[in-house]
């Protein structure tokens, strides 16, 4: 996302604090990433040179629920270059279990077997039904228009709404379209009381459309095995090669100890490649079978049906208030669509934002429930904010809706049920402790960086003169919980793994540092950071660091990059692995120096004896004499190498509020963005220039929920609307340049004091996007508009408050 | 997005493209820009057996006047036309609309033969020579023909050219220096196809008003209610509110017919009002 923000006021922020020295903590260096992606010399799994390679061509069902009753490869073994097709009864006995969930969010959690390729029956448009083995992929993309499948279709379930009804069963070995209900309810009894008191009672219906990733790369593998020995390597755009290598041993049965997963330079993922998908264990397996490597590249069209989506659920949301507006409680009910099978965390994904549909809020009283239900669609799965932005939508759409029956503005009302920042930590009702936060501020911020009394004010004109373009004004604020996470947490939510990360830091004789990091960039930076990071503990310069990262084989223990987790427990790994260093460092240097350890100073990258510059002994030397162990303390082992492992022990709240400024063409429909202020506290910030960069496209990607992109199913279970001709991702040219300014409310559960961002923008920009065109259309009396605001969508809702008839529902209302 | 196999032929001159298409015939197609061939033929929904690639064609790409009129040649890019200073002296309107087809990319690839014998309802260019009231010339084994931009559309994705005739020849009426003009581009993201789109121009070459509008029907479409409304003597909003008689517009993603209908009246009382109509 190439829109710019407004450096003056960034900076400004920024000037209270002394200057970061140069390549440390706070400051803005430029990313060692870029050089090498910007030329071209980054290389993706599509571009891996792998001779002998064998291409797989993915078979997938036209049907979104159909019978297989018969598979004839007779005609593509034919084509010039195919070598093979098959089936999954083929292949069934090449997987020892079936595709993993490792996220049973209940005990009684429904979940089909679900195989790479399925066995009798394709449950939603795109499931794999057969695979073609060619010699390239030219030849495997013919061998699949020449396999000859016939299928018994059947009734499909594309409707949310109705899929709990069970008037079709898509899985019959479950009984049920229901995978799970979850509940939060802390005291029934009081959410009860809180509703038969309330002064004002707010009952929406939200529709959360599914999103699809649109990740700048689509996925891709390469699975090449050893000539003998029974190694394999897997190489996957995948954010996570830990798991995928836990998770591919125990589908596939390749012994831990003899595979390696790479996640070469992977072109972004969003959540979206936060997954062990089919094609990754169709490739092993063959690889396996054949004792050759097999490859399979995701064409774009078949990225919007084979990767998973985001979103996707009905929201009924309820607030409870007093007299003044005071929520008393809050009572959220969900259903969220799986898709046609659980992916690694599908279950999962509303649970991570149960605990937040209070918000910003300080409620007395609070019920969350959600039933996981299976449609014949494409499986939901982690999209970027994963929960947390379904949660914010509902809790600040809902609070506007209740602002307007109070009769106050959307400040205001935020203003009195605002957390007061003396509070924290703060216990909430949901169960969590919000470590730190100050709320108002960003409130006030934001105001003032979008001119709230200008806009009033030029609205008020525009409605008095009776002009046809309206301006709305909407505001959103958000905390969000990341940095997953602690263990200890993720045991009680019911999921697999725990939410620590580990780092190596190694001087090398010769000074440089490498930094062995378990988390797995794939657009965000972390080189540059980690780098950052080492050179702010041990003074030295950035450019000497090398972080290595996404390979298994280098960096054995991760927990990998998503839920906004890499600098609050990644990059916090690395301080402390630094620290350790220094630590060790300095003991060998007093040795060495013959001085007490507290009287060594680190100046620029050299221990020094306070008070006397000549003795002094730089890194480098130290790192030479940690190696060459020729005069260590007593009991000291050689290197200069420190590894951490590193539990948080809670998640980061990063919180912070966005404003947004539309222009609403009531002729049209037309909602155009003008002009957009974020304030963010994210904590200390490592990078302040990626985190604008984080912003800035959090930013877009949930403003495109609001104005553009929706997965348009028709009646049959097809996706319509699978090319970027017609899946509205934006670009700069629809977009206003930022206005972007942060306040610094560090976290205390971590050294480092930093929080995470990766998923800020997008969680908050929606509800301000969409609180900002009801904000303009408010004097036609509509208080609602089904996203994406399409303009024949706004059009109409216009239209049907001026006729007082119920506005129209959304294409995505299922 | 891997095409069928086909075979590939470069012409080197309009003649020689002309006799490549009489050999292979209707198993034939044209290369040109290939902005909107070569998806078709990715998504495998296009699949010619033979690509006669004109790109290098070198006489195809001129922008002269010639009398009262301005000649293009069927290989001017976009690109070219939307920074020709002739073509923004002399045709403004058309210069516009070429700047503003697709994004910079299919503009410095995309040509204006390409956009026009591609006979897309939904492609900028033929509205525009519509409301310009342009002349096609198709070059083909009997020599040259003009064909009036009228004649031209004769369904969704087809044209008045023969399978053995190539079109060479853009020729649009010079407009006389003050007349207003207007092009309405509605679309929700700028590289997107129009959902809707109209483009005016005031009067001029003795035949009043001209307003062709974009996606409205399965070919390029003539508002010629407003133009006759105008010509009749009504007020720009009196004839805006005739834009979609005679249309079929489509039903897609993006909107509904009858929102198409509403965009086609609005969009052209916004065009008549700026063209000063």
């Amino acid at each position: 996302m190439t829109a710019t923000d407004d450096v003056s006021a960034a900076t400004a922020a920024t000037a209270t604090t002394t200057a970061p020295r140069a390549g440390a903590i706070g400051d803005r260096l430029l990313r060692k990433e870029d050089a090498r992606l910007v030329t071209g010399e980054a290389r993706f799994v599509d571009d891996l040179q792998v001779p002998g390679a064998l291409w797989a061509g993915m078979v997938r069902s036209p049907f979104a629920h159909a019978r297989i009753t018969g598979i004839d490869g007779e005609a593509a073994r034919a084509v010039p270059g195919v070598r093979d097709v098959l089936t999954g009864p083929d292949l069934r006995d090449a997987w020892q279990n079936p595709m993993p969930c490792a996220w049973p969010v209940t005990e009684d959690m429904r979940s089909p077997e679900h195989w790479p390729v399925a066995l009798d029956k394709a449950c939603f448009a795109g499931d794999i039904v057969a695979v073609v083995l060619a010699e390239d992929r030219y030849a495997a993309a013919d061998g699949i228009d020449a396999v000859v499948v016939d299928y018994e279709p059947l009734t499909p379930v594309v409707d949310i709404a109705d899929a709990a009804g069970d008037g079709t069963v898509i899985h019959e070995a479950l009984g049920t379209n229901r995978s799970y209900t979850w509940t939060l309810s802390p005291d029934p009894d009081a959410v009860d009381r809180a509703f038969a008191e309330a002064a004002h009672v707010v009952s929406e219906r939200y529709l959360q459309q599914r999103l699809i990733p649109a990740a700048m790369e689509t996925r891709g593998v390469v699975a090449v095995p050893a000539a003998y020995g029974g190694e394999m390597t897997l190489y996957s755009a995948t954010q996570i090669p830990h798991i995928l290598k836990i998770m591919t041993t125990v589908t596939c049965g390749v012994p831990e100890s003899k595979l390696r997963v790479v996640a070469p330079a992977v072109g972004g993922g969003f959540g979206s490649k936060l997954n062990v998908y089919a094609e990754e264990l169709i490739a092993v397996a063959l690889a396996r079978r054949l004792g050759v490597p097999v490859r399979w590249t995701e064409t774009r069209s078949e990225a919007a049906v084979a990767t998973i989506h985001g979103r996707s659920m009905i929201q009924d949301m309820e607030l409870a208030a007093d007299a003044d507006g005071h929520i008393t409680a809050v009572r959220a009910k969900l259903t969220a669509d799986m898709g046609a099978y659980l992916q690694l965390v599908t279950p999962g994904i509303p649970i991570l934002g149960a605990f937040l549909y209070h918000g910003v809020y300080d409620v007395p009283a609070y019920h969350f429930e959600c039933t996981g239900v299976f449609t014949n669609r494409t499986p939901t799965d982690a999209y970027r904010g994963a929960g947390r932005p379904e949660a914010t939508y509902a809790i600040e759409r809902a609070i506007d809706a209740l602002a307007a029956d109070v009769g106050v503005d959307g400040a205001e009302i935020r203003r009195r049920n605002y957390i007061a920042p003396d509070k924290f930590p703060y216990e909430s009702i949901a169960g969590l402790t919000y470590d730190s936060g100050d709320y108002e501020p960003t409130l006030d911020r934001a105001l003032e960086l979008i001119d709230h009394a200008g806009v009033r004010a030029e609205q008020q004109r525009r409605r008095d003169a009776g002009e046809k373009v309206h301006l709305g004004l909407g505001i959103a604020t958000y905390v969000e919980m990341c940095g997953l996470a602690p263990s200890r947490v993720l045991a009680s939510l019911n999921y697999s793994a725990g939410g620590w990360e580990a780092a190596t830091v190694r001087v090398l004789p010769t000074g440089s540092v490498q930094v062995v990091s378990g988390t797995t960039p794939h657009g965000q930076g972390h080189e540059t950071s980690w780098s950052q990071i080492v050179a702010e503990k041990l003074g030295i310069d950035p450019d000497l660091v090398e972080v290595l990262h996404s390979d298994t084989a280098v960096s054995p223990l991760g927990m990998d990059t998503y839920g906004s987790r890499s600098l609050p427990v990644g990059g916090v790994a690395v301080g402390m692995a630094s620290d350790a260093v220094l630590a060790k460092a300095r003991l060998l240097a007093a040795h060495q120096l013959e001085c007490a350890e507290d009287d060594l100073e680190l100046v620029d990258g050299s221990l020094q004896v306070r008070g006397t510059p000549a003795r002094t002994m730089t890194l480098q030397e130290i790192a030479f004499e940690a190696f060459s162990a020729h005069n260590l303390p007593d009991g000291m082992e050689p290197n200069l190498q420190c590894q951490v492992t590193y539990d948080p022990p809670n998640f980061t709240f990063p919180f912070g509020t966005h404003v947004a400024v539309v222009e609403v063409d009531e002729e049209t429909g037309m909602v155009e963005l003008v002009d957009y202020a974020a304030v963010d506290d994210c904590g200390n910030q490592v990078n302040p220039m990626i985190v604008e960069g984080q912003v800035h496209g959090g930013i877009v990607q949930g403003a495109a929920q609001a104005l553009w992109e929706e997965a348009v199913y028709d009646d049959d279970g097809n996706l319509r609307n699978a090319t970027l001709v017609d899946y509205g991702v934006p670009s700069a040219a629809e977009l206003p340049s930022f206005k972007l300014d942060h306040t610094v409310t560090p976290s205390p559960t971590n050294p480092l004091g930093v929080k995470g961002i990766g998923e800020a923008g997008t969680i908050v920009s929606t509800p301000t996007v969409v609180n900002a065109i009801v904000d303009a259309l408010s004097p036609f009396g509509v208080t609602d508009v089904v996203m994406p605001a399409t303009p024949e969508r706004v059009w109409a809702t216009i239209e049907a408050a001026r006729s007082s008839a119920p506005a129209p529902a959304g294409e995505g209302a299922s | 997005m891997i095409p069928v196999g086909f075979d590939y032929v470069r012409a080197g001159s309009a003649d020689e493209a002309v006799s490549l298409l009489a050999e292979h015939g209707d198993d034939a197609k044209l290369l040109a820009g290939g902005h909107s061939l070569l998806p078709l033929m990715k998504l495998r929904l296009a699949t010619p057996a033979v690509l006669v690639d004109i790109g290098r064609v070198g006489d195809l790409s001129h922008v002269r006047q010639d009398g009262g009129r301005v000649h293009i040649g069927a290989l001017a890019r976009h690109h070219d036309l939307g920074s020709s200073d002739l073509l923004r002296e002399h045709v403004p309107l058309l210069a516009e609309v070429a700047g503003q087809v697709g994004d910079p990319q299919v503009r410095h690839r995309g040509t204006i033969g390409g956009a026009i014998a591609h006979g897309d309802p939904a492609s900028d260019v033929p509205a525009a020579l519509l409301a310009l009231r342009a002349t096609l010339v198709a070059r083909g084994p009997g020599g040259e023909r003009e064909i009036p931009v009228d004649d031209f559309f004769t369904g969704f994705l087809e044209t008045a050219l023969a399978p053995d005739e190539m079109l060479t020849e853009v020729r649009v009426p010079v407009v006389a220096p003050g007349t207003g003009w207007s092009f309405r581009k509605f679309n929700r993201r700028a590289q997107d196809w129009a959902i809707v789109a109209v483009a005016a121009v005031a009067a001029g070459n003795g035949s009043g008003a001209g307003v062709g509008l974009v996606n409205m029907g399965a070919t390029p479409v003539r508002a010629a209610g407003v133009e006759g409304a105008l010509d009749g003597g009504a007020s720009a909003a009196e004839a805006a509110a005739l834009a979609d008689q005679g249309t079929e517009p489509p039903d897609d993603l993006n909107a509904s017919p009858d929102f198409r209908r509403h965009l086609a009246r609005v969009l052209t009382r916004r065009a008549l009002d700026a063209a000063g109509v």
